[in-house]
């Protein structure tokens, strides 16, 4: 019993964690473009893009 | 021609306006800092290759400081330092991604879909603990333990029940208050019924409690009303992408002679404007100067260009094709043909306001038949025993069990579903009831210009021209914009040698005009070619000082597929009709090609309408297919209508469909697709009821405890969007179709011939 006083609150406090995570991922636009993102992955940074 | 270099546009660039700089500074926006900001849609972009050139491009510019392209939207966001505005349209044309400006209003996060998506968040996170404690419930718990995991679901649920629910209570409170029915009247009164219900039974330390219940509903049900805005989002921001074909402002010339970019809104009456060739004209307004020749497909639906010189009245939404126009603005844009069409658009709005969505219907239905089971249930328990609280305990387990979980799936699952098939298919859907309503569709009508046609003529007789004469055509052709000079340069082939000319002169609304080797060649209007010998034959010649030696005849490109599109809905016993605003001689051609028998020649917008009026007059549910403006009311009146991605803003707007891709067959496929998802519809309202009629008893009968609530609801939603799911068996098989589509068909249009 005395277990269950720590545990709940552990495991509602890294529930809510991950909750504030992914609203702040949803404030920060890194949901507004999904496509992009799965597509950018394939952009190489070093190399400048050349046309 | 602004921006594009002469010569590198393809005939269907005529179709998109070309984008001033002036247009582009009056769409941007200030950041401060002496930074601004323009957001441009490139409907082109479609990779990461495409991203990293445009961003590397566009970054190279010495005065921008960011680009971002979003790939979901197509648009690129630009922003730049200074006044001077960078050459950011000529960068984009340049690599091949031509941008577009689209309308203000669109512009803007979607939050709708934001506050969706915190409530699914929410309600997932708040399922999840809560069911956490509800399985240590379940599997023994008791005594002070069971007492504390209920107050703990108790607290999470409270805050759940106000963000997550409330999407519901709201629209629950407004269908309410307007005297209607809706799924989420059941919802909101079970949900918070089956919390106040838990919430004493936990404070009465009894042994069951639902909260699991009600927040893994809500979480259930959230999912699916957000697929359900994700899907008509998505189809939203690809229309919004296409190319915007009314122009933002126009070139006043005012009384001094000043020329000045202003705003659409701020043109009246009697201002002079500059209107250049390739433009669109923005008001109603009458030539003072200049010739030109005009196409107004698109406005009235003729497929020919007409002249018009000094004295001439031009409508608002037509091309400027060949020659600078002055005009004087008859009416400010608010008077103008286009404002016309979609006040009129607003009054004829007929078949879609009428129509009321499956799962409205069967709500209406079901809700009364839900709250009176259950309110019979209490009755009934009272009058066994007498025992308030346990009669109380089994009447909500009754509307718990039959909280439409399933039901609140069972329609927007199966769109979602449809909607995205279609949408691999080029096809987007403005909304789940647009579906259901062309499954519903018997009469098929047709607009010709732009529709069953491309709008864009072709060359029949290039075999009958003389070898020698055709590279000789085809070259002064090439140097104008008029849609016949470019069919001409179409069909001609590389082998002849062709001339070299000088004093190449294009004559607007007559024709073009070189010299080589000694003679006079023109290009054009018969009349003017052979210099007044032929003054009453009509046509387009070539002629060599002043002697007709050739004569061409065109005919418009049909769309592809449409005649295959026409046998098949003929064949499945449809009624098909073509309602065109040409000319007669012109629509009985298309007819006769098409098969088709019945059809009316020279109509005006009102016409339409009236047409569409008097099929539903008979009983009948049409499906309406233009594109032009002047086709805007008859979408609009339609029971269902379909437009063509290069349609008119209008008329895109007020269409319930709009197909990318070239190919007719868009339109058999969103009725095929419709069909099936109306099937699988019904057949999950019908899987729905009868896990009801299985539940409801014993529920009814107090057997029902918050484990067997919360298996029956999951068990009964993963059926039905199991059963959606097939809606996607079999949607692979049209593959070659689909890339038959593809194919730009200017090149073998096939069907024509």
């Amino acid at each position: 019993m005395t277990t269950l006083t720590y545990l709940i609150p552990v495991a509602l406090f890294l529930g809510g964690m991950g909750l504030v995570a992914f609203i702040w991922a949803l404030r920060s636009g890194q949901y507004e473009d999904l496509d992009g993102a799965a597509e950018r992955i394939l952009i190489e940074d070093d190399v400048a893009p050349r046309r | 021609m602004t921006c594009c270099a002469p010569g590198a546009e393809a005939a269907a660039d005529l179709l998109t306006t070309t984008l001033s700089p002036d247009e582009l500074r009056l769409a941007s926006r200030q950041l401060g800092d002496g930074t601004s900001q323009v957001e441009l849609s490139v409907p082109a972009v479609h990779c990461a290759a495409c991203i990293a050139t445009i961003e590397g491009s566009l970054a190279r510019l010495p005065e921008v400081t960011g680009a971002r392209v979003n790939l979901s939207t197509r648009r690129v966001t630009v922003k730049w330092r200074g006044d001077k505005l960078p050459p950011i349209v000529e960068t984009l044309s340049r690599i091949g991604y031509p941008p577009h400006l689209f309308q203000d209003g669109e512009v803007g996060k979607d939050r709708t879909f934001a506050e969706l998506i915190r409530a699914v968040a929410i309600a997932g996170f708040a399922s999840g603990n809560i069911m956490l404690l509800s399985v240590a419930v379940w599997s023994g718990a008791d005594g002070a333990t069971r007492d504390l995991f209920h107050l703990i679901s108790a607290l999470i649920a409270l805050p759940t029940l106000a963000f997550s629910g409330a999407i519901f209570y709201r629209s629950a409170w407004s269908a309410l208050r307007h005297g209607r029915m809706n799924m989420d009247v059941p919802i909101a009164v079970g949900i918070t019924l089956a919390y106040a219900m838990s919430l004493y039974e936990t404070l009465t330390h009894g042994p069951h409690a639902y909260f699991d219940g009600v927040v893994s509903l809500l979480f259930f049900l959230l999912i699916g009303r957000t697929l359900d805005h994700m899907m008509r989002d998505r189809a939203r921001a690809a229309v919004i992408g296409l190319a915007r074909l009314a122009p933002r402002g126009a070139l006043v010339i005012d009384e001094a002679g000043r020329r000045d970019y202003r705003d659409l809104a701020e043109i009246a009456a009697g201002d002079r404007l500059l209107i250049t060739a390739g433009e669109r004209i923005p008001v109603d307004g009458r030539v003072e100067d200049g010739a030109s020749d005009i196409d107004a497909s698109l406005v009235t639906g003729e497929s020919r260009p007409q002249a018009v010189a000094g004295g001439g009245m031009v409508r608002a939404g037509t091309l400027n094709l060949t020659g600078p126009l002055t005009v004087v603005a008859t009416a400010p844009a608010s008077d103008s043909f286009l404002a016309e069409m979609m006040r009129m658009m607003e009054a004829a709005e007929g078949g879609r306001t009428r129509y009321r969505r499956i799962a409205d219907r069967v709500s209406a239905l079901y809700a009364p038949v839900v709250h009176l089971t259950a309110f019979i249930t209490f009755l009934g328990w009272l009058a066994i025993n007498g025992d308030w609280h346990q009669a109380m305990t089994i009447a909500i387990a009754v509307l718990i069990i039959t909280c439409p979980c399933a039901l609140g799936l069972a329609v927007p699952i199966v769109q979602v579903v449809a909607g995205r098939r279609l949408f691999e298919h080029g096809v987007m859907v403005k909304d789940g009831s647009a579906m259901e309503r062309l499954a519903e569709a018997d009469t098929t009508v047709f607009d010709k210009t732009g529709t069953l046609t491309l709008g864009r003529p072709r060359l029949v007789n290039a075999d009958d021209i003389a070898t020698e004469l055709m590279p000789i055509a085809a070259e002064l052709a090439a140097h104008s914009r008029h849609p016949l000079s470019q069919a001409i340069a179409r069909e001609a082939t590389s082998n002849g040698a062709a001339p070299v000319f000088a004093d190449l002169i294009e004559k607007p609304g007559f024709g073009i005009e070189g010299r080589t080797q000694g003679s006079t060649w023109r290009l054009g209007r018969a009349s003017w070619a052979s210099e007044g010998q032929a003054a009453d034959e009509s046509g387009t010649v070539l002629a060599r000082d002043g002697r007709i030696v050739a004569n061409f005849r065109f005919d418009d490109v049909l769309r592809q597929g449409a005649a295959k599109t026409i046998a098949r809905l003929k064949q499945e016993g449809r009624l098909v009709e073509m309602l065109s605003g040409d000319a007669e001689p012109a629509c009985r051609a298309t007819a006769e090609k098409l098969a088709i028998e019945n059809y009316a020649a020279g109509l005006l917008p009102a016409g339409k309408v009236e047409r569409l009026e008097e099929l539903a007059r008979e009983g009948r549910k049409v499906l309406f297919v233009g594109d032009g403006l002047n086709d805007a009311p008859a979408l609009g009146a339609a029971h269902v209508s379909i437009a063509p991605a290069t349609a008119a803003d209008v008329g895109r707007n007020a269409a319930d469909f709009v197909f990318l891709r070239e190919s007719l067959e868009a339109v058999p496929l969103a009725i095929e697709v419709s069909r099936r998802a109306g099937r699988l519809i019904r057949q999950n309202i019908a899987l729905a009821l009868v896990y009801n009629a299985i539940a409801v008893p014993i529920a009814i009968l107090g057997y029902v405890t918050p484990l067997i609530a919360a298996i029956a609801m999951s068990g009964s939603s993963i059926l039905v969007i199991a059963n959606a799911l097939r809606l996607l068996a079999g949607s692979r098989a049209p593959a070659t179709s689909v890339e038959a589509e593809k194919r730009p068909s200017s090149l073998e249009p096939a069907a024509a011939s």
